[in-house]
């Protein structure tokens, strides 16, 4: 194979080549690396790179929902809710502002910090120790889901609803439903994958090589660490939805 | 180690890629039906757009049918046309040619042309299709619903488009926006496959700079999808919630028939930004397909290499990126502030700089080229005529103070089925010539092929040419009748007649066409491998049609950028992107 491809080159035309190329600077030098031999992207396997350029596009999903609901909330001529009342909660005859929320978002970026230690223990091949941080951080995500459920409940109790709500301008009940929803939704979607690779980590498929139901292929260790980007993501997303629609 | 390279610093290093885990079929059904193959999936793709597009082409057919000869046919009322109109545009833009282009082309051509053995993941990629026909089914399934598909326009403006006596204002609608989600869900499944193929699957030797032009338009084409259908998808969940749960995003306060709605305090203006967000990347996720395609077909049939290469691609990802913030010179009569209008007709202006570097090239690498009259060549030689007409007009509409008078009328129409509709559409059928031989094995039969090219092109001259006319004396679009009215003059009235009878013989054409397309399969003309002695990787697999798995045992090394023809001292007037030497350009086509 290496001999029958390699060409003889006449020497003098190989070094002016080489030397016109060896360090190209600049622009140029930017251009070639980019655009260098097979991967764009050195040693990022085809998965990593997959849910990168997902979690862009799934930015920019996050990013039209939250400029439309903005749009909406800052061209209202009716008053806006306002968060601090709304999502306070009243424990033992003092209202607490924001309390449930905050104990989501610890519960969130706690899971985050379960996540990361369980990619840390999947590259050293420690199984037990990887499924059972995934079950943790599925958990915590879970209670997350399990919480927003209980707020969806209790605001609903309240009459707040997608076409109304009973302080202000109705976009308030929809950009909320419909927000959180999503986010919600790619939670729970996120706690679905983390207990089928934790299963999978636990009975050592990523040792055996045995192959997934559907694709009929060999997972690998990395898919903890793909799951982990996608899990980051969804926390990140939750800090900008906390930000823009409690704390505004 | 195998280390192919002529000094250290070359390009060909080892082989660092991974190799894709292929799905060997077992069956009928896994190797045709359900298949993982990215050839079999692109054959799919394109069966099913060309099958709905023949859907949006009979639509056509009626709504000009109704505007030369009203009442001609008596089931044609107002909301039919409107529906038709709908339906015809939404059809073509998203499900014909947004789906040929990426899903059909892309799969075919990018594991081929960048030397991969199928896409990175071909799971993904099979549920890609099966998703696209999940939407193509539920859009068609709007045909048989009560109240009939929506008759929204394309663009599907609210409050309009929601309101109970929009034209399928039923079920036409809510099937219109869940068939869109389910598109963009599908097409996102793919996209990914195709983008993190061409950054992260490629063969030994090819650097992103000696990747075909087809590959880099798709590949930015597919980028761009993937940023700007997030847009359409809000747009469709948040519309959806308006219809369905009674949610004001886009609902002002309204009176619907006397009566007082229950929407209000939401924003028509914001759906439209959303909207064209994804709207214009559109244009270009359509265009800069045809712009990559064209390119290889006008350097393989000129026997000359692409002039200037690398400002070819850059005008490529600068397009890109500049088509994400023109987005609303589609809304000048919106209302809007009058600085912004400037920002936009500026920006829109701007676009104009590497088109024209395109258009320039195009021309430079046929001249003194040895042009060959092929199909793919005539059909490469009208879409640079047709592509550089709409573009012109494209400068009337850019600007303010155009735009205002021109909008919304028959002009727009005639400039945008020019620069987005019949262009691009001649690519496809210049790449179908093209490519053939090599899905098939077999040519397509030439007599056929140059009757259906003759035809589609004058034919689509003389439909558009008289309707920019029609537009600037100032004919509506979307009016299903224009009737007698004043300012209309009786040219206008005998120029429908005329537009409607050639739009009759050009889609005729097109079941020639599908005729050929279908009698070559059988009686066409054994190809061979490389029919048009042509120096990328699809032309050089060991089997034609290419197998499962595209290549022999080992996977090709790259050598050379795509465009070595007719390169002095070689035996032959091309050298394959594959082949060793020291002849042409065997470097990084940076130098």
């Amino acid at each position: 194979m290496v001999e029958s491809v390699q060409t003889p080159v006449p020497q003098a035309h190989s070094q002016a080549h080489s030397q016109a190329h060896r360090q190209p600077g600049g622009m140029r030098g930017f251009v070639s690396d980019w655009a260098s031999d097979q991967q764009a992207f050195k040693n990022v396997s085809w998965g990593k790179a997959m849910m990168w350029i997902f979690l862009l596009s799934d930015t920019f999903i996050f990013g039209c929902f939250l400029i439309a609901y903005m749009t909406a909330r800052m061209s209202t001529t009716v008053p806006w809710p306002n968060p601090s009342e709304v999502f306070g909660l009243t424990i033992a005859g003092h209202e607490i502002p924001l309390l449930l929320i905050a104990i989501m978002t610890f519960v969130l970026i706690t899971s985050s910090g379960t996540m990361a230690m369980a990619v840390n223990f999947g590259y050293r091949r420690e199984r037990r120790r990887t499924a059972l941080l995934m079950i943790l951080t599925a958990i915590l995500g879970a209670a997350f889901v399990g919480m927003q459920a209980f707020e969806w409940t209790k605001l609903i109790h309240e009459g707040v609803r997608p076409w109304e709500n009973p302080w202000g301008a109705a976009q308030f009940g929809s950009s909320f439903f419909m927000i959180t929803g999503f986010h919600g939704t790619h939670v729970t979607i996120g706690v679905i994958f983390l207990f089928i690779v934790a299963r999978k980590v636990w009975r050592g498929d990523f040792d055996t090589g045995r192959r997934g139901f559907f694709t009929s292929r060999k997972g690998r260790y990395e898919i903890v660490e793909i799951m982990g980007l996608y899990w980051h993501f969804v926390d990140l997303v939750w800090v900008f939805i906390f930000a823009f629609f409690y704390l505004w | 180690m195998v280390d192919a390279s002529h000094d250290g610093n070359d390009v060909i290093t080892p082989a660092a890629v991974e190799d894709v885990e292929l799905y060997h079929p077992h069956s009928w059904w896994t190797r045709y039906v359900f298949s993982q193959d990215a050839k079999v999936i692109a054959i799919q793709y394109a069966c099913t757009a060309i099958a709905i597009g023949l859907v949006a082409l009979v639509l056509s057919w009626l709504m000009r049918i109704q505007l030369a000869f009203p009442g001609a046919l008596p089931f044609i009322d107002a909301d039919r046309y409107y529906q038709f109109i709908t339906m015809h545009g939404m059809i073509m833009v998203i499900y014909l040619l947004t789906a040929l282009f990426l899903g059909g082309f892309g799969n075919y051509l990018i594991p081929l042309m960048v030397g991969a053995r199928d896409m990175v993941f071909p799971y993904a990629n099979m549920l890609s299709y099966w998703l696209y026909l999940l939407a193509v089914l539920v859009l068609v399934a709007s045909f048989f619903t009560p109240g009939g598909p929506t008759g929204a326009g394309w663009t599907l403006y609210p409050p309009q488009a929601i309101l109970s006596n929009t034209p399928g204002g039923e079920w036409g609608i809510i099937l219109m926006l869940v068939s869109l989600i389910i598109f963009v869900i599908g097409f996102t499944m793919g996209g990914l496959n195709y983008v993190v193929t061409v950054l992260q699957g490629r063969t030994r030797g090819m650097t992103l700079m000696r990747l075909p032009l087809t590959v880099w338009g798709i590949f930015t084409a597919t980028v761009m999808a993937l940023l700007a259908f997030p847009a359409l998808f809000v747009a469709c969940v948040m519309m959806l919630f308006d219809r369905m749960a009674g949610t004001s995003f886009f609902m002002p306060a309204i009176v619907e028939m006397g009566e007082q709605l229950k929407h209000g305090g939401g924003s028509p203006i914001m759906f439209q930004h959303l909207f064209w967000f994804f709207g214009h990347p559109e244009v270009y996720i359509v265009a800069l397909p045809a712009f990559g395609i064209v390119s290889d077909l006008i350097s393989t049939h000129a026997r000359k290499n692409i002039f200037g290469y690398r400002m070819m691609v850059w005008a490529i990802v600068i397009i890109g990126a500049l088509s994400f913030v023109v987005w609303a010179h589609h809304m000048y009569v919106s209302g809007m502030n009058p600085y912004f209008g400037y920002f936009f007709a500026t920006t829109t202006l701007i676009i104009a700089v590497p088109t024209a570097i395109k258009v320039y090239n195009w021309a430079l690498t046929l001249w003194r080229g040895n042009i060959h009259l092929t199909l793919p060549m005539l059909f490469s030689l009208a879409f640079i005529v047709t592509f550089v007409n709409g573009g012109l007009t494209g400068l009337f509409l850019g600007n303010v103070v155009v735009d205002v008078p021109l909008s919304d009328t028959m002009f727009v129409v005639a400039h945008f089925h020019m620069v987005m509709g019949v262009a691009p559409i001649l690519v496809i059928f210049g790449a179908i010539y093209h490519w053939y031989p090599k899905v098939t094995g077999r040519m397509l039969n030439e007599a056929m092929g140059q009757l259906h090219f003759w035809i589609t092109f004058l034919g689509a001259y003389l439909i558009f040419f008289p309707m920019h006319y029609v537009g600037l004396v100032g004919v509506p679009r979307r009016y299903y009748e224009i009737g007698e009215t004043s300012f209309v003059p009786a040219s206008v009235h005998d120029l429908n007649v005329f537009i409607t009878v050639v739009a009759l013989i050009v889609g005729a054409a097109q079941m020639l066409f599908l005729f050929n397309l279908v009698w070559s399969l059988r009686h066409g003309r054994e190809a061979g491998g490389n029919p048009w002695r042509a120096t990328t990787l699809e032309w050089q697999t060991p089997q034609t049609p290419p197998v499962h798995g595209n290549w022999g045992k080992e996977l090709p090394i790259v050598y050379r950028w795509a465009y070595d023809y007719s390169v002095p001292g070689a035996a032959e007037d091309f050298i394959p992107q594959n082949q060793p030497g020291t002849l042409g350009v065997t470097r990084e086509a940076v130098a």
